[in-house]
């Protein structure tokens, strides 16, 4: 995009306007440099990029602030009154300690077991071809395309008869079912860039594949399980629909679905929604940050090498 | 210990010895390979339990009449049992050519196709332009990143709410456009803004991952392709053509099929965004599923699941045949 470099405007050009004017730009001008309008251009749209996407976040905080639920309609009414009394009144009289108890549950719960379970699994298919290896990633690829909705029917009967529905496991298998597959795709890619030598290493010194496996390569990968065990957190914290159907007691509400109680049919209370969200939306950000430079490089070994 | 941890030493079946018996075979299979079974194993009890025998009974769901009202259920201390019926492929019949087919099946797959079409398209567009602004050399290049990811940091459900706030009949989005004097559209009432505010919403949360992977894909582009392009007199638009698109090919293509099968099943913003209830005509077909079988009573278990398997069905043929494409196209990474 920003390679689009503006026509050259050098001084004096009207001067030397006889000579080749094609020719001139080229011979002035080294790869990645670009005209001062081109930074400009850059900047104005990196900016507007960024706003667009800070304004709803921070949009959610402004109204957090004003104390009537009935803000979000005349903002200009904040200003006089800000205050935090919101949050006091959330983190006081409402489920959100509950919520978050839960929310934590399942979103640790779910990041153990899948990680685990995902790293192996990435690992096999990384480093081992087995009769059955094509099937199964195409296995892992498609549960990516399962819909709830095949899915929810079933488990519901499933959890009922079993006596799961409203518990914590029933979340932590489920988001386990979706986030498995996706993080075993995300480690193969990660151990993919690890080198062979190195398990033969270990082989010549006499470890079996397990060994290899836990005392050298899980060591060595660390950066590409942050990135699944990250990936396995923000899947569990925002999955909605099941959190919604199988928890019926409302101290085991995940915040997703906490956060729809303020909004019901005939009420909703958006001073207390905005600071819920603003209090569940900073750790998970300030999280995000820690480990977004991994994110790069993780997303990008699975996604280049397939 | 002949675990094959070289991938050229794959099967070569014209180079074999005669094929030893059907019980060696096993026998050396088993000792070949129990290291990679032992550690898929995992997976595949977790899929197979919590994957394939769901399915498995939810396919046979939909070739019965359950519904609330006749499935297991217990109220109180008493147990009922169910009493649903097997109906064969009624169900199918019923979504696919029953007298209300198009109402309820034929105009969502129509708004789910071209829902995910054009999401798909603008979040690869902006988020690689995106990445390509962010690739350059540039004063303030991580403050920039750290605040495009933002939209994909907090979770989904956080922001959908506040999207919801900005878009109400008098919030914040309608009272700037009438302050410029601008139609003020009812974005939440209207079908065709509720379509529109979908898309934009969904754009506007799903920009920052194609934005992240195609930058890393970017990066890993040699520099020296683009000066080699450039001796030989390519312009801008021919490097972009010529050796940044084909740079990215593979990261592209792993991108571009996430993004349609998540985009298809996009759940959580399109029934935050409108409630458990609302906008009957902007609910995607994996939206409208839900709100059969849970959205209103009695609940139709059987019809549900019989879109979940429609639903499904349309995403295998659809990938099947991308990866034949990607594969006549040589562009497969895999």
């Amino acid at each position: 995009m920003s390679t689009t470099t503006p026509p050259e405007t050098a001084p004096g050009l009207g001067l030397t306007a006889a000579a080749p004017a094609a020719a001139r730009p080229r011979a002035t001008r080294r790869r990645g440099e670009r005209g001062p309008l081109g930074t400009v251009l850059l900047h104005v749209g990196l900016v507007l990029a960024s706003l667009i996407a800070l304004v709803p976040v921070a949009w959610l905080f402004f109204l957090s602030l004003g104390p009537e639920k009935d803000d979000y309609l005349h903002p200009g009414r904040i200003f006089g009154r800000m205050g935090f009394a919101n949050y006091a009144f959330v983190l006081q009289h409402t489920g959100f300690f509950d919520w978050f108890k839960s929310t934590m549950i399942v979103a640790l719960g779910t990041t153990f077991i899948g990680v685990f379970v995902a790293a192996t699994t990435g690992y096999a298919v990384s480093r081992m071809r087995f009769p059955g290896y094509k099937p199964l990633m195409w296995v892992l690829l498609l549960t990516q395309a399962f819909p709830i909705a095949i899915l929810i029917v079933p488990m519901y009967e499933i959890f009922g008869e079993l006596g799961l529905i409203d518990t914590y496991w029933a979340l932590i298998l489920i988001n386990c079912s979706t986030a498995v597959p996706y993080s075993a795709w995300l480690l193969k890619g990660y151990f993919d860039t690890i080198p062979f030598e190195i398990d033969e290493a270990g082989r010549v010194d006499g470890l079996t594949p397990f060994g290899t496996f836990f005392r050298l390569i899980l060591p060595l990968a660390r950066p590409g399980l942050a990135v699944a065990a990250f990936y396995n957190f923000i899947t569990a914290v925002g999955e909605v629909a099941f959190a919604t159907t199988f928890m019926l007691d409302d101290s085991k509400y995940t915040f997703a679905v906490g956060l729809q109680t303020f909004v019901s049919e005939h009420d909703a209370q958006w001073n207390y929604m905005a600071a819920t969200a603003v209090l569940i939306a900073i750790p998970v950000s300030v999280f995000f940050y820690l480990v977004q430079k991994n994110l790069v490089t993780g997303l990008t070994a699975g996604g280049t090498k397939g | 210990m002949t675990v094959a941890i070289d991938r050229a030493t794959g099967r070569r079946s014209g180079e074999r010895p005669p094929r030893p018996g059907l019980g060696q075979r096993l026998k050396n299979g088993y000792q070949r390979y129990w290291y990679a079974y032992a550690m898929i194993a995992p997976v595949v009890v977790v899929l197979g339990v919590l994957v394939g025998y769901p399915l498995v009974r939810g396919f046979y769901l939909t070739l019965t009449d359950a519904n609330s009202l006749n499935s297991a259920r217990t109220i109180g201390v008493n147990h009922i049992d169910a009493t649903y019926k097997f109906i064969g492929l009624d169900n199918y019949q019923d979504i696919l050519f029953g007298p209300t087919a198009y109402d309820r099946f034929w105009s969502h797959f129509l708004w789910t196709v071209f829902w995910t079409a054009a999401c798909v398209t603008l979040h690869y567009v902006i988020g690689l332009g995106l990445a390509m602004m962010l690739d350059q050399k540039l004063r303030g290049r991580t403050v920039y990143r750290l605040l495009l990811v933002l939209p994909w940091a907090v979770p989904t459900f956080v922001t959908v709410f506040s999207w919801r706030i900005m878009l109400a009949d008098s919030g914040v989005l309608n009272q700037i456009l009438g302050a410029l004097h601008l139609p003020q559209p009812q974005w939440l009432e209207d079908t065709f803004w509720q379509r529109f505010a979908a898309i934009m919403v969904n754009t506007w949360c799903g920009v920052p991952f194609m934005m992240l992977s195609l930058l890393g894909g970017l990066q890993s582009i040699d520099s020296s392709l683009y000066e080699a392009a450039e001796m030989d007199g390519a312009s801008t638009w021919q490097r972009f053509r010529h050796v940044t698109l084909p740079g990215l090919r593979s990261v592209s293509s792993t991108v571009v099929l996430l993004g349609v099968i998540w985009t298809f099943n996009q759940f959580a913003i399109i029934f935050l965004l409108f409630g458990p209830t609302g906008a009957p005509d902007a609910q995607i077909l994996v939206t409208w599923a839900y709100f059969l079988g849970f959205g209103q009573q009695p609940r139709d278990f059987a019809q549900s699941a019989a879109y979940g398997v429609l639903l499904l069905s349309i995403l295998t043929v659809f990938t099947s045949f991308y990866f034949r494409w990607l594969k006549r196209n040589d562009q497969l990474a895999v």
